[in-house]
């Protein structure tokens, strides 16, 4: 059990803000979020996209924004735990104990949610006949590319994941790839690859085809594809890879008891709380009038959000309103001299 | 301005008076029209606004500019119809549009 003074959600540019202020007021904080990397939504989905209303900042990219972010947070030594999605909440005391998919548990007074629009989750075939196989033989991600030597593996999708792995299984394993278009979204020289692969008759290329049924008792046999104008192909499967890219869940969040408006948590805007005490809700995820979803909004509701966690983390202190500029306590904090 | 016809994948239509100059996924979030989620709020980085154009008006919009069919190759069940609601800006000519929306977003 890891106690601490605040858990925050999410690793995005609101979730990394929050801890510099949380390390600013002299509180600390570990952060969880089910990517393998931080920096959220900025470095999953537009790390190369220029951000052009950060404010002093007249242009950088998501990925510029989340290693100077990264930097600034350095100085507190704050831990992330990356690869884990928080499972559970529960109350104890004053405490909420949080729970993690891997197992980790912590005990805090607070609770930041900066979970974007929710965690990224691969996006998984609209066959309902794909849901008995998924996670044994129907994949959407390689942990262990041995278990495919010598099979047959239908491999979806047009980006580079689903490129990259028809290449690198073909070289072991009798490989079909099927694509809804002719076009590839992946790297030219992947695509150019494949269409060698394809010549050579290495790779069974299938383009303008989607997934109709998959077929086996017990275990996966063969698969049907279709293509639009309706004509159907089998071809024989032992194992199915999905890469049609994440999508956006909320998840566990939905099951906390908080109060939801869609997918967004009603929040006040004096300390960013939600409906539950000592749980915070800041960025994207978070809705209040006048609500924007840019990220300077969310450094705003970060600041805030972590005034409020003082209260619960430090109840029997003041909070003292202090600048960066002036203070000595800051600047120790910091390690500046 | 023109009257956009969105219809859910239930077939209940909502006709919809778009301003010229906002996009169709804006037309729907504004009015609160279910069936599109616009997770991402228009950067096309998402796929949740996804929608189907009717027969004889796909060949009539703007052409799709890069990026949207990478984005549409993510989108649950995308065809030859498919388009990002949110690329589609709205102007006097899509007068009598009509979108369907998927059974899904995600």
């Amino acid at each position: 059990m890891i106690k601490t003074d605040v858990v925050i959600i999410g690793a995005g540019p609101t979730g990394l803000f929050c801890a510099h202020q949380l390390g600013i007021i002299g509180l600390k904080c570990e952060i969880v979020d089910n990517l393998n990397k931080i920096g959220g939504q900025c470095i999953e989905l537009y790390p190369d996209k220029p951000i052009y209303d950060i404010p002093a900042v007249p242009e950088c990219t998501g990925e510029e924004l989340t290693n100077n972010l990264i930097e600034q947070i350095k100085p507190f030594n704050f831990n992330f735990h990356l690869n884990d999605r928080v499972q559970e909440l529960s109350n104890k005391d004053d405490n909420w104990i949080v729970k993690t998919t891997s197992g980790k548990k912590f005990q805090t007074p607070n609770v930041v949610i900066a979970g974007g629009v929710g965690s990224f989750e691969p996006r998984k075939f609209p066959t309902k006949s794909a849901e008995k196989f998924d996670g044994t033989t129907v994949l959407y991600s390689v942990k262990d590319k041995t278990i495919f030597k010598d099979k047959s593996v239908a491999i979806f999708g047009g980006g580079d994941s689903a490129l990259d792995w028809a290449i690198e299984l073909s070289n072991s394993s009798k490989v079909s790839l099927i694509h809804r278009r002719d076009e590839f979204r992946g790297a030219p020289a992947s695509v150019q690859k494949i269409k060698e692969l394809s010549k050579k008759n290495i790779i069974n290329l299938f383009t303008k085809y989607s997934i109709k049924d998959v077929k086996g008792s017990g275990t996966l046999e063969e698969m049907e594809i279709k293509s639009e104008e309706g004509e159907s192909k089998t071809i024989k499967a032992d194992y199915v890879l999905g890469f049609f890219g994440l999508i956006m869940q909320l998840g566990p969040i939905a099951d906390w008891g908080l109060n939801l408006d869609k997918k967004t948590i009603p929040v006040n805007t004096e300390n960013f709380e939600t409906n539950k005490k000592g749980i915070f809700a800041i960025g994207d995820i978070c809705t209040y009038p006048g609500k924007l979803k840019l990220i300077l909004s969310g450094f705003h509701e970060g600041a805030l959000a972590a005034r409020g966690c003082f209260k619960y983390a430090r109840p029997n202190e003041k909070y003292r309103f202090e600048f960066t500029t002036a203070s000595n306590t800051i600047k120790d904090r910091l390690g500046v001299k | 301005m023109a009257k956009i016809k969105y219809i859910e994948h239930n077939g209940k239509e909502h006709v919809i008076e778009v301003q010229n100059g906002l996009t169709v996924m804006e037309g729907a979030i504004q009015n609160d029209i279910p069936g599109i989620d616009a997770d991402c709020g228009g950067s096309m980085s998402c796929a949740t606004c996804h929608v189907y154009v009717k027969e004889g008006w796909y060949d009539k919009l703007p052409k799709k500019e890069m990026g949207e069919d990478d984005m549409l190759d993510q989108a649950y069940e995308p065809n030859s119809k498919s388009r990002l609601s949110c690329q589609i800006m709205v102007s006097d000519d899509l007068d009598g549009l009509s979108v369907y929306m998927p059974e899904k977003q995600v």
